[in-house]
């Protein structure tokens, strides 16, 4: 991608007279199909897309910098409001890279591991069904939006449920759950398993084979396996195009190695393949989300590590020493071995990167976010180059950014 | 039977010229390398020894805290064959204070033209050779770098500036 620097070019004279010109079109910030507040630069020759330059930015708000003079169990709000499609996915990655940090991954209880897991799968189904609705509502298809939302409303339910927020979660804690699960979490969960793959069913009928959606998506956005290695794009786009990389297979957390599940891959590498693959990967989180319900064990939902997690709030208000623990622990934070760690968690929309360096002290010295949506959306101006602006709207949405998480 | 020989080794063999120094930290290893060949560096890790995914290039600034000041972060990744090896490795490239200024690497990745270009914005490194040295994230006439340590977050003086600049285009 080179710098663009026309505005208007003239492009010879048609029979009749009139002058041809390039046409410089905005896209954005505010337009409904750009998901946010992406602004997008088109270059048109007639409908015709010659360049187009995102500009991004509009959404920054510094959280690599807010971070670094807050505590670590501080940071963990400001991750719900990167990708907040998705925001519990984003703050478990963020758990496990400290966990990582710390060294105490060995420590936290199976329990909390599964039910993180849960949760995972969750975020996933609930940003794959935006993901796709919204893709199919700037397409056109007004009724499979509606079918998404009305699913994505009932994981809301259960997140409320689970964490007492539905779009910012803050859920988990450095060494395990906040709390115990809720007691009807399992039936809750069962209910999903039993009416989701309906939804699922529908949403696939509806689209599928829908000959409108087929002429709007097939061959529309592609991207080859060698350019998509070459961007460094990850998530249902790098599968899309035949590269079967996916960071719970690749680099297993959360014993993700102990559950049964397939990697869907396509290799058209067009918004079909991706729609494909991100319906794929629903049915297969289900799975996962079944698997880890059978085995949901009983027992601690935190590890016993009274330097990094809080005391119960009964001791704190009954006891001098947990009381004392408490005001350190919130105030000053626990304090963190030397060092730095990458961990990456495979989130809907790709690799979720935390790199994080740390001095000692209880406040990350450097946290660096590697947001999927941010590295995917470079491949925008090679997906619709040469193409119809209405295949533009096509291709943000099959890239299904969040601008939360571009911009961070 | 001997074991398969560790692939870390290999590579540290191979571009063992370049290498100032490594550290391990929680099984992840880091190669602080020469800056001055660090496209040499990279072509050589991509072209011979397989790492065609680049993560992640972004900077930490050590103030005080070390010497050089700066150091460029490079997070490699190897899928290895049938794509099951996996193993990411990290590169550092440490830079001084003064006009810090490295080659850039989109030559070898392309993906790292965003990727430096946030580097440049949030740091003020200058990557020689990039494609398309613009800001990203701050505004086009924005004149600091906000993720140095330096930064200081209460000066509200530059983002008014900006914000008055656009205010004044969008009247006219």
């Amino acid at each position: 991608m080179e710098r663009v620097e026309i505005v208007t070019e003239e492009l010879g004279t048609e029979a009749d007279g009139t002058r041809k010109q390039t046409m410089m079109l905005n896209m954005g910030p505010q337009h409904p199909s750009t998901h946010g507040v992406l602004r997008v630069v088109l270059y048109l020759d007639g409908e015709i897309v010659q360049e187009a330059v995102p500009h991004i930015g509009y959404l920054h708000r510094g959280i690599e910098k807010l971070c670094e003079d807050i505590t670590y169990q501080k940071c963990l709000p400001y991750t719900d409001r990167m990708d907040y499609l998705a925001s519990i996915c984003n703050n478990i990655g963020f758990i496990l890279a400290v966990e990582k940090l710390l060294g105490i991954e060995d420590e936290i209880p199976p329990r909390a591991k599964v039910a993180e897991v849960i949760m995972f799968e969750l975020g996933r189904i609930e940003s794959h069904l935006i993901g796709i609705g919204a893709n199919a509502m700037d397409l056109g298809a007004m009724t499979a939006f509606l079918f998404c939302f009305k699913e994505r409303e009932r994981i809301y339910e259960i997140l409320e449920m689970v964490c007492g927020a539905r779009l910012t979660t803050s859920y988990p804690r450095v060494g395990g759950l906040p709390m115990d699960l809720p007691e009807d979490f399992q039936d809750t969960i069962r209910n999903f398993l039993k009416i989701f793959p309906e939804t699922l069913s529908e949403i696939d009928r509806l689209l599928t084979r829908n000959r409108i959606w087929i002429d709007r998506t097939k061959e529309v956005a592609v991207i080859s396996k060698e350019q998509a290695i070459d961007l460094g794009i990850t998530g249902p786009i790098l599968r899309g195009s035949g590269v079967p990389y996916d960071v719970r297979k690749a680099t297993p957390y959360l014993d993700y190695e102990n559950y049964e599940f397939d990697i869907p891959v396509a290799n058209e590498g067009d918004a079909y393949a991706r729609y494909l693959c991100r319906m794929e990967e629903m049915r297969q989180s289900l799975r996962i989300i079944e698997q880890a319900l059978r085995n949901l064990p009983d027992g601690p939902y935190i590890a016993d590590l009274p330097d990094i997690v809080l005391p119960e709030k009964e001791l704190v208000y009954t006891k001098m020493e947990s009381l004392i623990r408490h005001f350190v622990l919130v105030y000053s934070g626990f304090e963190t071995p030397p060092g730095e760690v990458y961990h990456a968690v495979e989130n809907p929309k790709g690799e979720l990167g935390y790199y994080i360096v740390s001095d000692g002290t209880g406040k990350p010295y450097r946290m660096r976010v590697r947001g999927p949506s941010f590295v995917n959306l470079q491949a925008l101006p090679g997906m619709v180059k040469g193409r119809f602006v209405s295949d533009v709207v096509a291709a943000i949405g099959s890239i299904d950014i969040v601008l939360g998480e571009v911009d961070r | 039977m001997t074991s398969p020989p560790d692939p870390v080794d290999q590579i540290r063999e191979k571009i063992s010229g370049y290498i100032l120094s490594e550290s391990t930290f929680r099984g992840e290893i880091t190669f602080i390398v020469k800056a001055e060949s660090i496209v040499e560096c990279c072509s050589l890790l991509k072209n011979t020894l397989g790492f065609t995914y680049l993560v992640d290039v972004t900077v930490v600034d050590y103030l005080t805290v070390k010497f050089p000041r700066y150091e460029v972060v490079y997070l490699l990744h190897r899928f290895g064959e049938n794509y099951e090896e996996n193993l990411k490795i990290r590169l550092k490239a440490a830079l001084e204070q003064d006009n810090p200024a490295i080659d850039s690497v989109t030559s070898v990745w392309s993906g790292a033209n965003w990727l430096e270009r946030e580097a440049y914005d949030m740091f003020g490194i200058t990557f020689r050779g990039h494609p398309d040295p613009r800001r990203i994230l701050m505004p086009e006439d924005y004149d600091q770098f906000p993720l140095r340590k330096d930064f200081d977050v209460r000066d509200r003086e530059s983002s008014k500036r900006s914000f008055e600049r656009a205010l004044d285009e969008g009247r006219e």
